[in-house]
């Protein structure tokens, strides 16, 4: 059970991002992608998630060509928050995360009591629901991050996709973000996220794949793969290592 | 005010009761409501109504064809103003962002030109919006760059200003004293002279293309979500834009062939209806169809009334809509509400 990539290409019809990406995420597995601005990661994240054509090598879910999937097929196993915007228009919180139960209605259905049931009780489990009525337009960037977990959790899929969930927020929402992670995959399902900060795959993620102009430049579990070499590798700067009693590691750039 | 469904469609429903009310009220032949009742009762039940046989012609064969298609035209107009900004992400959008109109008009001044009957104008002018947008959305579905729905708009805007080229050669060409007149007062929009007959190539494609829409409108609030994402949420967004394309471009065709253009309804009504009910568009829509209508009826009946000749329609949208939509801006709640 598994979202499984090998020898995948990916990019644009006109230009290949990417090539000879392998990698496999199990449910219940939290796995971190790094690399530098323009390295190719929500590129890649969007090829994972099918919305983007595969340029080569296979893609497969659950050991089915992810391509032969149906969007709403896709969309009950694949969950995708991406990174928070304001939206056009002021939908209610609870008409947005109402929004994530799209693949699992039929096309004029209106929303069935239990698709309100999960969207509600996904705020409740994001602590949220409080915003259930405001205005998407009128919360602040933290709150419509969790708005958008919430939306991707009414998909009740297995896996999910996450575009640099903590990029907005202050450093009690990154904490609550997460937490958030960890115990979704304590519940099964398989995370996989983007970040800019190793610190955050190193307490966080099991594994870790670093990735620069669109190569696999290493990947593996995350404590052995995250050190000061191969984070200036990746980054091309000088990095410092924190180490307190414990042994516990952060590190600084430059 | 917060949005509210009940009391948002209460006003909505007692605005278009208003509107009919007045609209009969009106004019040469004022109906009261007590007769409009008797005569709508007579109709359904088959007894006399028992009032002058003048009155029952203006009801049935002068002012009720002209109210409904009033009605008609503005719910059409207003459901396609709602279902184009919600798909194309913009609360500025009217239902002619992909040349339904210019098509439209396009075909009229061509019908007016070749001096047609007034059916065939029409004809051309239905024929005109639907090439037109058909048009748009060939050419935009070749272009594979970039995000689908700017392309589409961008299309829209180029192949609409070709369209207004095509209008102006058109009327530079027609006859000064007969024929560049009709075209004008066309252009202007109309719905004088309007009887039974005309009703009914307006009532098909309205019904048909508000109710495709209205069965989509679930689907409208994903739709309104930036292309990748309503894709990740599963939706087909292809053929879901495809078919609430036609079904606007349907429903928007079929009124200005009707009535000509009338700018400003398909524009400012759905900001109305967002005021009352909110954004989500399975509210949205059905509120908006009714305030439409209600608000073309409205703005007929001024045009009946207002001046000893009948003023166009879309004089009067615009001179209402344009400090109407001023006053919305400077007063919605928090942007695009």
């Amino acid at each position: 059970m598994s979202l499984t990539a090998s020898a995948l290409a990916y990019g644009y019809r006109e230009r290949v991002i990417g090539r000879d990406i392998a990698l496999s995420l199990g449910r219940g597995e939290v796995l971190a992608l790094l690399g530098p601005n323009g390295s190719g990661k929500t590129t890649l994240l969007k090829t994972l998630l099918g919305l983007l054509p595969a340029r080569g090598g296979t893609l497969e879910l659950e050991n089915r060509p992810l391509a032969a999937l149906s969007p709403p097929e896709r969309a009950r196993s694949l969950g995708y928050v991406p990174q928070a915007h304001a939206g056009t228009f002021a939908f209610t919180v609870e008409a947005v995360v109402l929004m994530g139960r799209s693949a699992h209605a039929g096309l004029f259905a209106a929303p069935s009591a239990r698709d309100h049931a999960v969207a509600s009780a996904m705020l409740e489990r994001l602590g949220i629901a409080r915003l259930a009525q405001r205005p998407y337009t009128e919360i602040s960037g933290g709150e419509r991050q969790l708005v958008l977990i919430a939306r991707a959790l009414a998909q009740e899929p297995a896996y999910i996709v996450l575009d640099e969930p903590t990029a907005s927020l202050d450093f009690g929402n990154q904490g609550r973000v997460m937490q958030e992670i960890r115990r979704l995959a304590a519940e099964g399902l398989g995370v996989l996220f983007t970040t800019h900060d190793p610190n955050q795959a190193l307490r966080h993620a099991d594994r870790v794949m670093m990735i620069r102009d669109g190569q696999a430049i290493a990947s593996g579990p995350a404590a052995e793969l995250l050190t000061p070499q191969r984070l200036r590798q990746l980054y091309g700067v000088e990095i410092a290592t924190i180490r307190d009693a414990a042994g516990q590691v952060a590190f600084l750039p430059g | 005010m917060r949005p509210s469904l009940l009391r948002g469609n209460a006003i909505a429903l007692a605005l278009l009761g208003l509107a009919i009310l007045l609209a009969f009220g009106l004019g040469r032949f004022p109906v009261a409501p007590g007769d409009l009742a008797r005569i709508l009762w007579s109709g359904v039940s088959g007894q006399p109504s028992e009032l002058s046989p003048q009155i029952e012609t203006v009801i049935w064969n002068i002012r009720g064809p002209r109210v409904l298609a009033a009605l008609l035209c503005g719910a059409a107009l207003a459901v396609a103003g709602t279902a184009f900004q919600g798909l194309f992400r913009n609360p500025l959008v009217s239902p002619d962002i992909l040349g339904a109109s210019s098509g439209a008009a396009l075909g009229a001044v061509l019908g007016i030109y070749l001096s047609l009957g007034i059916f065939a104008i029409q004809l051309a002018a239905f024929a005109g919006g639907l090439l037109a947008v058909g048009a748009v959305y060939a050419v935009g579905s070749t272009i594979r760059r970039g995000d689908p729905v700017l392309v589409l708009v961008l299309t829209g805007v180029v192949i609409g200003s070709l369209l207004g080229a095509g209008i102006g050669l058109v009327k530079y060409w027609a006859d000064p004293y007969n024929q560049l007149p009709a075209m004008t007062f066309w252009l202007l929009g109309s719905l004088a002279g309007t009887d039974r007959s005309d009703l009914v190539p307006l009532l098909g494609p309205v019904l048909a293309g508000s109710a495709v829409l209205m069965a989509l409108r679930w689907r409208m609030n994903a739709m309104s979500l930036p292309e990748e994402e309503a894709r990740a949420l599963g939706l087909r967004t292809g053929p879901l834009r495809l078919a609430i394309v036609a079904a606007a471009t349907l429903v928007t065709a079929a009124s200005v062939a009707a009535a000509g253009i009338i700018g400003w309804v398909g524009l400012v009504v759905p900001h109305l209806a967002r005021f009352l009910v909110g954004p989500d568009f399975s509210r949205l829509l059905p509120t908006a169809a009714v305030l439409g209508g209600g608000y073309l009826l409205v703005i007929d009946t001024l045009a009946r009334t207002a001046g000893p000749v009948e003023t166009p329609l879309g004089i009067l949208t615009a001179v209402i809509g344009t400090p109407f939509f001023i006053w919305l801006l400077a007063s919605a709640r928090g942007g695009w509400s």
